[in-house]
């Protein structure tokens, strides 16, 4: 089914309910919202230009020039961290964004996995901790990912290796929303196709992504939701320059042959992303974080190797705690 | 002199021969042999169609869901003739499926210059014959377009690794095949980032300085030297644009021409393969990658016969096999041996 330009209306906005409470994390007004998203792929997808578009400002500057010496070294995977403060719609979201350069771009990529694994579920335990303390820390942060965007590689095929080994080991840990970097390279037809040859390996390989409808209860919501699961997996193209035109400042890609307003809808699903990320989904996405995901991994994790309880202090966090408290770290 | 030549008696006219080798030239045809390097998707069999207007390779990237994902890089020729105005190619378009397409790509080239070793082996082994054909069957691979990644910032780790042996062995052309997802101001700039890595890495590509170019062709060169890695497009689509049919690809925001000049480098690509340097890039393909096959594999059958008349001169250990027939010493066994490193 080709995309059709998406409909926001404004029965979406009212989806946005405001997070359950939750007995451990502590909320308040003042502070808004915790929101941890992960940015994922190969160097080159625009995932840079990604958060810069989402936020609204150059939270990642530019990379200095690559020096043409390490033209063929592979810098191994890193986890560097952006703290954004954002009001949508009168929320305010304090935001922490991860992203993962090295990722796909050495030669041999099988340990990133086991590495974004590691990532994931140490954010996990230390939640595990902390929940497990006498005392909790009424200031705790919580960093489990609520999100992972993947960017896919616009071949125009479907899915590689290394695309579909991502989204079957980090699928139960984290929602991966999957979306296509530098989307603007495939015409209106060849993305259809794409986006089609994806799902249908999608379902093939029974790979574990964010499921828009995993919450049956609201019909009309399962509804909308529906419809946006077709846009799967995201077309996205981004960019940082903004010119001012008849109509206000709008955000442009030029090519000698035109160019392409990333705010469009009907010209790429980014728009459409950005709503779902920051407004119509965010709660849904943290809800399922906490409430499924989290869940299943502290019961897998309890049932194995035991996390007790016992007497200690509560407001530092040092290794004599956790001992006290019975908690096995691996 | 007087103006017509052809009238004075001081008219010799060997200068003929140029159309006496064009004939000839149009009788045998010729051989041209083309590899294509790249990860899956990034338009390799398009652009090759593009340059040649015909529908040679289909494209091997996975598209059913059903279909396996390759373990290593095959090697996948397709050999076409072609004909225009007369002239007969024979054109083998050699694919490389399952290149770099891993989440482990190490060795991924080693196939593709096994490949390409093979052919010089080959060609080798016929030239070397004492009843050898008149004309050598030519299946050595004159150019090789190695595909980058467009929006990486420069070459990665693995493009480096590669082309350092692929230049060893071949005619390397770089290319970004599918720009139109590039600014004019990213693909200057990645062109020149490019360059720069190239130079530093000592990666020669082609085309190669000479003594013998003149002054044309040096500024030639030099104009091709600047566009290098050409950023094109490529379509094998026909579409409509303001009432003319154009070879192009039709976005939401607009429609590129390939052979529009400021859209592509695509015309500067095809002729400098097809309609300056393809002469070039057979010779050179003869006079320098094989030639220096050639002395390297002399050399080594001469080093082995010298320690096998050394070991049997010391009544020491059996002559390795070289049980070839008398009449074709270079046979198979041997030649073969010293050629397994990539």
């Amino acid at each position: 089914m080709a995309p059709s330009a998406p409909s926001i209306n404004s029965t979406m906005s009212s989806r946005m309910a405001t997070p359950r409470p939750s007995s451990y994390r502590y909320k308040s007004e003042k502070r808004g919202m915790t929101y941890n998203i992960m940015l994922v792929g190969q160097s080159g997808l625009g995932r840079r230009t990604f958060l810069n578009t989402l936020c609204e400002r150059e939270v990642i500057s530019p990379p200095e020039a690559p020096n043409p010496e390490t033209a063929n070294i592979a810098d191994p995977m890193r986890f560097d961290t952006y703290e954004v403060n954002i009001e949508e719609e009168g929320t305010r979201i304090s935001m922490t964004v991860i992203d993962t350069p090295g990722f796909g771009d050495g030669l041999d990529n099988t340990e990133c996995f086991k590495q974004l694994q590691d990532y994931i579920e140490a954010q996990f335990d230390e939640v595990l901790v902390e929940e497990s303390r006498i005392k909790r820390n009424r200031r705790y942060r919580d960093h489990r990912i609520h999100t992972l965007i993947y960017f896919i590689t616009p071949t125009g095929h479907s899915l590689r290796e290394l695309d579909i080994e991502l989204i079957k080991r980090l699928g139960e840990y984290v929602n991966i929303i999957p979306v296509i970097g530098r989307a603007d390279s495939l015409t209106v037809e060849e993305l259809a196709t794409f986006k089609q040859n994806v799902m249908r390996d999608i379902d093939y390989y029974k790979l574990p992504l964010y499921n828009f409808c995993w919450d049956e209860s609201d019909s009309e919501a399962l509804k909308e939701n529906r419809e946006i699961m077709d846009y799967t997996p995201f077309s996205v193209v981004t960019c940082d320059e903004v010119l001012d035109n008849e109509f206000g400042a709008v955000r442009v890609r030029r090519y000698p042959w035109g160019s392409i307003e990333i705010d469009d809808e009907g010209q790429c699903d980014f728009a459409l992303l950005r709503y779902i990320l920051l407004n119509s989904h965010i709660a849904d996405l943290i809800n399922y974080t906490e409430d499924v995901l989290y869940e299943n991994y502290r019961t897998k994790k309890l049932e194995v190797g035991g996390f007790g309880e016992g007497e200690g202090e509560g407001e530092e966090e040092n290794d004599e705690d956790d001992e006290v408290l019975g908690a096995k770290n691996e | 002199m007087s103006a017509s030549p052809n009238d004075t008696q001081d008219y010799v006219g060997f200068d003929t021969i140029t159309q006496q080798m064009e004939r000839k030239f149009l009788k045998r045809g010729f051989n041209f042999n083309v590899i294509l390097v790249g990860e899956s998707g990034m338009g390799k069999s398009t652009l090759i169609n593009s340059i040649f207007a015909s529908h040679l390779i289909d494209t091997q990237g996975r598209r059913a869901a059903q279909e396996v994902i390759r373990k290593t890089t095959e090697i996948s020729p397709v050999t076409q003739t072609l004909e225009e105005n007369g002239v007969r190619v024979k054109l083998t378009i050699v694919d490389t499926p399952g290149y770099s397409d891993q989440c482990n790509n190490e060795g991924c080239w080693i196939p593709v210059i096994k490949y390409i070793k093979d052919q010089h082996a080959a060609y080798l082994e016929r030239e070397l014959k004492p009843l050898r054909d008149r004309v050598i069957v030519d299946t050595r691979i004159h150019a090789c377009l190695y595909f980058l990644n467009p929006g990486s910032r420069g070459l990665r780790p693995l493009d480096v690794e590669v082309l350092k042996r692929l230049t060893e062995v071949t005619n390397v052309i770089p290319i970004i095949a599918k720009s139109d997802s590039m600014t004019i101001e990213e693909r200057t700039a990645f062109k020149r980032r490019i360059k720069e890595e190239l130079a530093f890495h000592r990666i020669v590509v082609f085309p190669y300085p000479s003594d013998e170019d003149t002054e044309e062709d040096r500024v030639l060169n030099a104009s091709i030297r600047e566009l290098i890695p050409f950023a094109v497009v490529g379509s094998e689509e026909v579409i409509e644009v303001n009432g003319k049919l154009v070879r192009g690809r039709r976005h939401g925001w607009g429609v590129i021409n390939i052979f529009d000049e400021t859209h592509s480098d695509f015309v500067h690509l095809r002729n400098f393969m097809l309609r300056t340097h393809l002469s070039d890039l057979v010779e050179v393909t003869a006079q320098r990658h094989y030639e220096q096959f050639r002395t390297s594999q002399l050399r080594q059958i001469k080093e082995l016969r010298a320690q096998q008349a050394a070991a049997a001169a010391t009544g020491g250990a059996p002559p390795m096999p070289s049980q070839a027939p008398p009449q074709a010493p270079m046979a198979s066994g041997v030649m073969h041996q010293p050629m397994t490193q990539a």
